[in-house]
Parts: structure tokens; C-alpha cells; sequence
């Protein structure tokens, strides 16, 4: 293995301006002119909007939905049946259907300025109840989000799958109900755009926060009424996305309609509360599950009623059906048995639309189907990981097809768990746990097993009724006058570190000094379209992407390599950044300059495509890749506090080839602490008028450094056979598995007093009055 | 958010201080760390048309420590505090200050800000009425002391007049052999607590005090707690939850869960002051 090649954990290339702080978010761009937009949001969740009024002396700096004339609403349209379409307006008019939705925008000089324009804009509405909870909102008197549809659920999707009466009577039931909260993604930077025109591109740019240009590209152009080409999305530096940033939003039509119309640039930047206070827009779902199993746990079946809570509208590109029917796709788990039924539903709510964030529907999924399996194992009285062992998935009968028809490509589920077990040392817990702890805290140890589908590919995806369906993933690869190479792609990194792990590929195929490689990303202007960086993607296809062409530009490198060396291409090969045969070599600058400055010394029949190679990746599947993992905890509960700290936490992950292993631990790493943040921390709550009541980081509790212990990130390997190098997509298991482990063992902890908690997140209220319900009932 | 405009002053003296606050008529608000009042700027909640910045005013930085009192001026940080730079003669001062907020806002924040700012979450408000410290109230002519277990009369409400400013809090320091203990509850390092408090015995001065806070308005201060404790030794085994539970809800706590937590609180408090001595 080279230094720098796939499977090297090689220091981060980017990480050298962002830990000297020469990173270049939107925030740092700096276009002359520039003035400053404000929004005014709705205060209130559900209402008729009968008028907007700006004050007089401010023509010319406010804008509203009157202004934006031609501009076409946001639509999100599926290909699955009977979904019902939402049309949500760049600045709404009509109904106000969320708090926080923009209403109007106003310019001014400085943000503080803007603002000051904003408190001084009237908005004159009739509010209506709201709906507030996902299951009210399908009662037959539930107020409408939508009148049109009728009724507030998006769509239905009904799985029924080899559901037997044998299965339905079996001996053991096992039934939960289980609800997450909404939550808010919280990447470090904020959204925000800089919108300018360009007369000389005659191009609209606009510098986005975003995960995907492309699809901004698209969306603003469809919006505005523009071709394609007259708009340009650069994407620089992104601060985090994990999904909140992958979508097109109404705020950056409204920069770019703004930058068109005054001519000047504009800028925007989200701020805290806004983030807060529009936008808590994820993980919100219900279950309703139930497990049928034999008198030894071997699960039969599983039955479930899911609802996600999709709030007004659905979101470009992903759709407000995503999330129900990945849901669905992906209730079984890492488990073997072939009874299966869901019923699950997108609900239309008075809250910010979903988004997927991190993990997306199986966080949620797993903590469902785990606390299942932690039921069985309470009921026969085995360890709950010996419950896992009974009905996981075995490697010999990889590759398995799962009772939804998932390929699952390879491993050995139930040794990720006795790792894990043995690390967390489960038994030694068990002896502790007989002990009793002096301080009156109670210990527990929960686990949680689930595979991880990622890069996901076009089939899958099709039938997710995806609006924008991704295809073959490009890469461009070029060698330089000099013999440098440049990569160009259309993935985005927001902090995976693509700008290494890509040139780690390109060096392992092309042999080029890891340092001359250079890894251009994020201008629709230069990169190859691409529906860019979500869904564990971005290695498996960008880097499948990238091998490509760095393999095809080889070739064309050796063919005029050999011919300077008088040789038969047959007889050559490329790698070390030299086409060599037996007895001689050139190296690729002297390649490159015959090609870019002395073609007289060129073959005759000379490939005319140069040194520059567009290819792309075509999965041997694309039925996607399956990482697997393991996550175990140890807590202690206080239960007269209600405070749970986390005394160790394990991960077993299986990612298949890790081309940066530094990198996918630090992903697993970060993923695990936001699902630390699912599990024990953050919930915005909305009282009954469909208020988020979380404005600030006072009530939004994230998790901190002093919160999550030393995570401990173990490895197996088995490589993809349908991918690149084996690799298989990994960034999204962290955030999977901490809350139905964190639950687990919470629930292990307060057994001893009858407890048993369903949902997340498991704050102190929630706890004490669990306790204080259980002692209750017992001395009644 | 940003704030609306405003003018910012930086107050010489006391007395420079007082006068622009007079002059201003109620547009004016006073700033030491800002750790609190930035955020009500931001968040368009405190709209002043001028700021008086207070912490560089000398007389209101200094602390002493002497060995009946500690004089905190009102600026002086809860850094400052944290370190033994000031307050060093009252052990107990340094614990609460080590865990309010992060190290960041604690080097800004001030314990005069904290008092005036009067949060029913904060720490420095319960603390103090237990160690029953008392502040000096200046209009700019004449000064005034009032107990900090009367100082906060509501939820971000004070004993402060308009154009009063408190200049320094006085804490008497306790016998050799007296007891104390701290408890603050949160749900992670650094934030505000969910419950506090305080338990101060001392029997050379013929005191059992304690304090309750992050309550819904100001602490509850019980003067004279023996009763609580049975009459006995303070420890948590002889808390009479009972009797605390209906002194909360007279105070006007909530209930429920909540209100076992600030019991809980306590009775840890009161363990620690059976094994914690104010001197060692
Ligand atoms: C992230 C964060 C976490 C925090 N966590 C905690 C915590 O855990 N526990 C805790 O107790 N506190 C906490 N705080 C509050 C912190 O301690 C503040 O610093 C403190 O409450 C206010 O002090 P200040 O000097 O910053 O006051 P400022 O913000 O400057 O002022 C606060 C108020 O007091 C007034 N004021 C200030 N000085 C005077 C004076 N001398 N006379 C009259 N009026 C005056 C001001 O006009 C203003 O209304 C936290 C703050 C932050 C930002």
C-alpha cells in the first residue's frame, strides 16, 4: 500500500486552511456592493395571509410574493402513486403554513438595517388552528394543511410481504410504541447565499451553502424562469451539511430573483434563531411495531404502523415521501425472517418541512426494531445481544436478499456484535451491576445492530419516487502542462474531505505525488453535473467516478508514453507518475509536454481527446452497498436526577475498503455524537399553536465535549464486490445506532425498578416521571 | 438578530457612570461582562438607546479579602473568582463559580451582573443569599445595602431603583469550623442548572442556612433551616422532604418532577456539608 493511496489514513489537504482559518465560506466571500437581505418570517404556524404591507418610505428595499412575479413555486414532484403535491411559494402568499416561513425580504445596507426594515413590515392574517402532531392530523376533523388534498397525508405506501396467520399467532408478541423528536441539524455554519449577476458569463452566480449545486443550479434556473446555463451555483467551503443543506430553498430563489432585479449583489446569511426557529426539520417520526417471535426468539415476523411527520411541504429534490418509504424499505433491519408488513404515511403538518438528515429514516427505524428485539429477549430472559445472534442475518448466507428484496453485499453481522460485546465487556458490566454502585446510580449496557445502505443507486432511488433521480456519477480527470494532475467532480464535500480521500484514489491508479494532485469541486461552472454529496455516495460513486477516468487518461498517457519510448503500448504500463517498460521510462511531465507543446513528437493516430478524460462509474449493482455496525454503550441513570452519563461507547463498524480510515473513524466519530444529541438531548418542541419553543441554544441542548465519552471506533473489513476498491458508503451509521443503544441501556439500568422507556430523547423529565410512575404502581 | 442602534459609553468613574444613567432618563442600560445583556441585544429584547459600560470603572473591579468579609466589587469576574483572585477566603465562592457557564463566559461575566441580571436559573443569586451576602446600592450620591436573599424581587427582577447601580457585594466569611455545600444539577457541563443549591451550617455563628434556585422566580432562602433537618445534624438522611416540598410550593415552584429535583438538590447539598468544612 502506498503512503498516500487508497487505504492510507493521510492528513486532511483542506484541513490546513480551515484550522488556520483561511477557509472560504459564503461569510468570507467579498463581492463590491454587496447589500444585505433580511427576512421577514411568519410568527404564526397556520394562517390565512390577507395582506403583506411594507411602510411607504421603503419602496425598493421590501419585496413580497406581489413582487416575484413569474417566479414559480417549489415543487417537488414523485413518481410514486397518488402522492399528493404541495406548491410551496418563494414568499407565501395565500396561507401562512409554518412559523418561520419567508414572507418578505428586505435589503438594506447592513444586516441591522435589514432587520430594523423587517420588524417594521406588517403582515395582516386570520389564523386557523394548527396541526401539530402527525397523528391528530389524520382525524377526519383535523384542520387542513393543504384544503385541496382533502385530507393531510402526502402519501401511504402499504408493504405486505409473506404475512402469515401461522406468523400472526405466534407465541410471542411484542409490541412498542415508539416516538423521536424533531430536531434541528445544527451544522456549525448556517445556510447562506451571495447572489450577483455576471455580464460577462451573462450568468446569474450564486455562492451557496450547499451540499448540491447542480441541483440549485436547477432549481433556482426553474424557479426563475432561466435556462440552465444562466445560472451559475458555486458551492465553497461548506461547514456541515448532513442533509440540511441539500435541498433548494426558497431563500436562494429570492437572492437570486433579487440580484437579477436591483443588480446588485445580495447576501444572506442564517443566523441561530432562524435556524432554530424555521428550521427544526428532521427525525420527527411514530411507530407502532410489532415483533412475532418463537419461544427461543427467532423473529417470524414483523408488523408496523409508521408515520413521519413531513410538516407543510415537500422539499426539492427529495420529497416529502422519502422518509415513509425508506421507512418502510427499511423496517427489517440486519434480520433474517420473511414475514413483513408496514403500513407507513408522509403527514402533512404546520411545521418546517423534513429533510433527511444524517441517518435519515433508520435512525429511527433502528431504534424501532431494536427495542423489539430488546422485548423478546426480556420475554424468554436471554441477553438481549444473544436475541440479536438468534435472528441476525449469518455470513454464509451472504449476499442475502432481505424479506424487502435489499441485497445486502456481504459480512458477518453477528461477530460485529460478539466484538462489540466482548469490547463494552458486557459480562463484566452484568458482575458490576450485582455490586451496586456506592454514589445510587444504576448501570446498564444496551446495544444496537443495523446495516447501513448507502450510494444508493438509480433503481433504488427510481423506486423511492425520488423527483431527481441520480445516474451514472462523472469525474473529469486532467494532467497538467507540468504533469500535475486535476480532478473535477461533481460530489461536494461539506466536511468528509473529499479534496484528499479523492486524490488518495487518483494516486492509487495513476501513481501521481499525492501533493500534485488537485481536486476541484463544488462550480457548476467546471465539475461535471451530479446530484452531488448525500446518501453515503460520494466515495463509492465520485470515487468510482474518479478511478474511471484516471484509469482511461492512463491509457492515453501510455499510449503516448510508449510511443516516446519507441515502445508498444502493449509492452508499457502506467503507475509512480511514469509509463515504463522493461528497459526505459518517461515520466507524465514529459508526456504532457509532448502532448500540450510538442505534438510533433505525438503518434501519428494519437487519441485528439488529449489529456483530459470525462468518465463515469457504473456499479457492478446498484442496488447499493451495505455497511454494517455495531454500536454498544454503558451508562449510568441517576434516578433521583434523571441524568444519564455515558460511561464508555463502543463502535464495531464494517465499511467494507476504507480508503481514509482516519477519515471514516472521524466520521463515525461525529455521526455518533449527533445520535448522542437524538438519544439524550435535543427535541424542539411546538405547544398547540405549532410554536417551536426552542429559540435559542439555551433550550436546544446539542451534545458537548464534556458529554461524550472516548468513543471507541473497531473495524472488520469485507470488501463490496459490486464497487471500486471494495469500498462501500459509511458516512451515516454513527448517527444510526446511538439512540437505540442509548435507549437500551437506559433501560437495562432501570429495570431493577420496573422501568421501561420507549422514544428519544431520554432527558431528565422524561426519566424521572418514568420512575416516579413505576414507584407509584408498585407501592399502589 | 442583530441589535437595534445604539450609542456605547465607556464610564470613567462611578460617578460618570451614574450621571449618563440619570441623564439618559430610562434609554440607558449599564453593561459589565455583557454575557447577558448580549444576547437580550440580540434577540431585539433589551432595545437601549445607549450602553454604559461599567467594567473598567476601578472601584468596582477591585475585591478584598478580609478576614470577617469579602468585598467583591461588582464587576469583578467569575474567572476571577474561580481562580482564588478573588474571594479566596470563602472556599465555597470558588466551587460555584468553576461551574457557571464555560471558561469563555466566566471570564466576561461579572458576579454584580449576574445578581442584577437576575435570571431565577442562575447561580451566583442562590449561592450568595446562602452565604448571606449582602450588596451596596449606589444612586450616585448615596449608597444603600440590601441582603442578596432580597435583591432578585421576581424573574429578572430587582430591588434596583432607576439609576441605581450596584457597586459591590459583601460576603461574611464563615467560622473555621463551618460547613457548606454546593450542588448544581444540569443536563451538561456548562448550562444552566435545572436545580441548585446551597447548604451553610455554622455553628459558632448559631446559623443553618439554605438556598434553592432555579426556581421560577428567586431563590427560596430558609434562614434558619435546623427545623428541616429534624433539629439534628444536616445530611440528607434527615431532610423532612415533606415539610421542603410544601415550603417550594409556597414558594411558587412547579411541582411534580421538577420539584423532586430541586428537593434532590438539597439533600445532596446537605450531604456534602456534612462532609465538606469551609476551612481545611
Ligand atoms: C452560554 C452562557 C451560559 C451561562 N451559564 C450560566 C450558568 O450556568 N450559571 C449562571 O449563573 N449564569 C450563567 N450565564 C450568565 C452569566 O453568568 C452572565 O455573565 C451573568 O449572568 C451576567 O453578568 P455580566 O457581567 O455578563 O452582565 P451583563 O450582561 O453585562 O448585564 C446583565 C444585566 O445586569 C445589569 N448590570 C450589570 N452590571 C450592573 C451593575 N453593576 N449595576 C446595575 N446593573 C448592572 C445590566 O444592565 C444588564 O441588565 C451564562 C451565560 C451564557 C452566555
Amino acid at each position: 500500500m502506498s503512503a498516500t493511496g487508497v487505504g492510507a489514513s493521510v492528513a486532511r489537504t483542506e484541513d490546513d486552511r480551515f484550522l488556520r482559518g483561511r477557509g472560504q465560506y459564503v461569510a468570507d466571500w467579498r463581492v463590491p456592493g454587496t447589500r444585505e437581505v433580511a427576512f421577514v418570517r411568519s410568527p404564526v404556524a397556520h394562517a390565512r395571509l390577507r395582506a403583506v404591507r411594507a411602510p411607504e418610505d421603503c419602496a425598493g428595499t421590501v419585496f413580497t410574493a406581489a413582487d416575484l412575479r413569474g417566479v414559480k413555486p417549489v415543487r417537488a414532484i414523485t413518481s410514486i402513486k397518488g402522492f399528493k403535491l404541495s406548491s410551496e411559494p418563494i414568499l407565501a402568499t395565500g396561507k401562512l403554513r409554518f412559523v418561520g416561513e419567508v414572507v418578505a425580504a428586505c435589503v438594506a445596507a447592513t444586516r441591522a438595517e435589514a432587520e430594523d426594515l423587517a420588524e417594521r413590515v406588517e403582515l395582516d392574517y386570520e389564523e386557523l388552528p394548527a396541526v401539530t402532531d402527525m397523528l391528530a392530523a389524520r382525524r377526519p376533523d383535523a384542520p387542513l394543511v393543504h384544503e385541496e388534498w382533502g385530507d393531510n397525508v402526502f402519501i401511504e405506501t402499504v408493504e405486505d410481504r409473506g404475512m402469515t396467520e401461522a406468523v400472526l399467532a405466534a407465541p410471542l408478541k411484542i409490541t412498542r410504541e415508539i416516538r423521536t423528536a424533531r430536531q434541528c441539524m445544527f451544522p456549525m455554519e448556517g445556510r447562506g447565499a451571495l447572489a450577483f449577476r455576471d455580464d460577462r458569463l451573462r450568468c446569474l452566480t450564486l455562492v451557496s451553502a450547499t451540499q448540491m449545486p447542480h441541483i440549485v443550479q436547477l432549481g433556482v434556473a426553474d424557479c426563475l424562469g432561466l435556462p440552465d446555463s444562466a445560472v451559475r451555483v458555486i458551492s465553497p467551503d461548506v461547514g456541515g451539511g448532513f442533509g440540511y443543506k441539500g435541498l433548494l430553498c426558497r431563500e436562494e430563489v429570492v437572492l437570486g430573483w433579487l440580484a437579477q432585479t436591483l443588480g446588485h449583489p445580495v447576501r444572506w446569511l442564517e443566523d441561530c434563531r432562524e435556524h432554530l426557529g424555521a428550521n427544526a426539520n428532521c427525525r420527527e417520526h411514530h411507530y407502532v411495531v410489532t415483533g412475532f417471535a418463537d419461544r427461543d426468539g427467532r423473529l417470524l415476523g414483523i408488523d408496523c404502523v409508521a408515520h413521519v411527520d413531513a410538516g407543510a411541504y415537500s422539499v426539492y429534490p427529495t420529497s416529502a415521501a422519502l422518509e415513509a418509504s425508506m421507512v418502510a424499505s427499511l423496517i427489517p433491519g440486519p434480520y433474517d425472517f420473511r414475514a413483513y408488513r408496514c403500513r407507513s404515511a408522509a403527514v402533512a403538518t404546520n411545521k418546517c418541512p423534513i429533510l433527511p438528515y444524517r441517518g435519515v429514516g433508520r435512525t429511527g427505524v433502528c431504534l424501532a426494531i431494536e427495542a423489539v428485539m430488546d422485548g423478546i429477549a426480556r420475554e424468554i430472559g436471554v441477553e438481549p445481544y444473544e436475541v440479536r445472534l438468534r435472528n441476525l442475518v449469518r455470513p454464509e448466507q451472504m449476499p442475502y436478499d432481505n424479506v424487502m428484496g435489499r441485497h445486502f453485499d456481504g459480512g458477518d453481522y453477528p461477530e460485529a456484535v460478539r466484538r462489540a460485546v466482548a469490547a463494552i465487556g458486557v459480562e463484566a458490566i452484568r458482575a458490576r451491576q450485582t455490586r451496586g454502585e456506592s454514589d445510587g446510580r444504576l448501570i446498564g449496557v444496551g446495544l444496537a445492530v443495523f446495516c447501513e445502505q448507502g450510494a444508493h443507486g438509480t433503481t433504488v432511488l427510481a423506486s423511492w419516487g425520488r423527483p431527481v433521480v441520480p445516474g451514472y456519477e462523472q469525474a473529469i480527470a486532467r494532467l497538467t502542462v507540468d504533469g500535475d494532475l486535476e480532478i473535477r467532480v461533481g460530489t461536494h464535500s461539506h466536511g468528509q474531505g473529499h479534496e484528499t480521500t479523492f486524490a488518495q484514489v487518483a494516486h492509487e491508479v495513476l501513481g501521481v505525488p499525492f501533493a500534485r494532485i488537485r481536486v476541484m469541486q463544488g462550480d457548476t461552472l467546471y465539475t461535471p453535473f451530479s446530484t452531488a454529496t448525500w446518501g453515503s455516495r460520494s466515495m463509492v460513486m465520485g470515487g468510482g467516478a474518479v478511478a474511471e477516468a484516471c484509469r482511461i487518461l492512463g491509457e492515453r498517457i501510455k499510449a503516448i508514453g510508449a510511443w516516446l519510448m519507441q515502445a508498444d503500448p502493449a509492452d508499457a504500463t502506467v503507475g509512480d507518475g511514469c509509463v515504463r517498460t522493461a528497459s526505459a521510462s518517461v515520466s507524465f511531465a514529459e508526456v504532457a509536454r509532448a502532448w500540450y507543446l510538442q505534438p510533433q513528437h505525438l503518434p501519428p493516430d494519437v487519441d485528439t481527446g488529449g489529456l483530459e478524460v470525462t468518465a463515469g462509474y457504473r456499479a457492478k449493482r446498484d442496488s447499493g452497498t451495505f455497511s454494517y455496525a455495531a454500536h454498544a454503550v454503558c451508562v449510568a441513570v441517576d434516578p433521583e436526577t434523571g441524568l444519564v452519563e455515558i460511561l464508555d461507547y463502543v463502535v464495531l463498524e464494517d465499511g467494507g475498503v476504507l480508503v481514509n480510515p482516519m477519515i471514516v473513524d472521524g466520521q463515525v466519530r461525529g455521526g455518533t455524537v449527533q445520535g448522542i444529541g437524538t438519544g439524550l438531548f435535543e427535541a424542539v418542541s411546538f405547544d398547540a399553536q405549532g410554536q417551536p419553543l426552542a429559540s435559542t441554544l439555551v433550550d436546544y441542548l446539542l451534545p458537548g465535549a464534556g458529554d461524550v465519552p472516548e468513543i471507541r471506533v473497531l473495524h472488520m473489513e469485507t470488501p463490496s464486490p459490486n464497487t471500486t476498491f471494495g469500498a462501500k458508503g459509511i458516512g451515516e451509521g454513527g448517527a444510526i445506532g446511538p439512540p437505540a443503544a442509548l435507549v437500551s441501556a437506559v433501560n437495562d439500568a432501570l429495570r431493577p425498578l420496573g422501568v421501561e422507556l420507549q422514544g428519544v430523547p431520554l432527558g431528565p423529565e422524561r426519566i424521572l416521571a418514568a420512575v416516579a410512575a413505576a414507584r407509584a404502581s408498585t407501592s399502589a | 438578530m442583530k441589535p437595534v442602534a445604539f450609542e456605547t459609553v465607556r464610564a470613567a468613574s462611578l460617578a460618570e457612570a451614574s450621571r449618563l444613567l440619570r441623564e439618559a432618563g430610562g434609554g440607558a442600560k449599564l453593561v459589565a461582562g455583557g454575557q447577558s445583556l448580549g444576547p437580550m441585544l440580540n434577540l431585539r429584547l433589551a432595545r437601549p438607546r445607549l450602553l454604559i459600560d461599567v467594567a473598567g470603572i476601578a472601584e468596582l473591579t477591585v475585591a478584598v479579602d478580609a478576614a470577617d468579609q469579602v468585598v467583591l466589587g461588582s464587576c469583578v469576574t467569575t474567572a476571577a473568582v474561580e481562580d482564588g483572585r478573588a474571594g479566596d477566603a470563602i472556599p465555597m465562592l470558588a466551587e460555584v463559580a468553576g461551574h457557571v457557564a464555560y471558561r469563555a463566559v466566566r471570564n466576561r461575566g461579572t458576579v454584580g451582573g449576574s445578581l442584577c441580571h437576575a435570571d431565577p436559573a442562575a447561580d451566583w443569586p442562590t449561592a450568595l443569599a446562602a452565604l448571606g451576602a449582602d450588596v451596596i446600592i449606589s444612586d450616585g450620591r448615596t449608597e444603600r445595602s440590601v441582603p442578596v436573599a432580597g435583591f432578585a424581587t421576581g424573574a429578572f427582577e430587582t430591588a434596583l431603583a432607576p439609576g441605581e447601580i450596584l457597586v459591590r457585594i459583601r460576603v461574611p466569611v464563615p467560622s473555621h469550623s463551618a460547613a457548606w455545600g454546593w450542588v448544581k444539577l444540569t443536563r451538561k457541563a456548562g448550562e444552566f442548572a435545572l436545580a441548585n443549591a446551597a447548604v451553610l451550617v455554622d455553628h459558632e455563628r448559631g446559623i443553618c442556612r439554605i438556598a434553592i434556585g432555579a426556581l421560577r422566580g428567586p431563590p427560596l432562602v430558609v434562614g434558619d433551616a435546623r427545623g428541616l433537618f429534624g433539629g439534628g445534624p444536616v445530611g440528607a438522611g434527615a431532610l423532612d422532604r415533606v415539610a421542603l416540598n410544601r415550603l417550594l410550593g409556597a414558594h411558587g415552584g412547579d411541582g411534580g418532577t421538577e420539584r423532586a429535583l430541586h428537593v434532590t438538590a438539597l439533600a445532596r447539598a446537605a450531604d456534602r456539608a456534612a462532609a465538606v468544612r469551609s476551612r481545611t
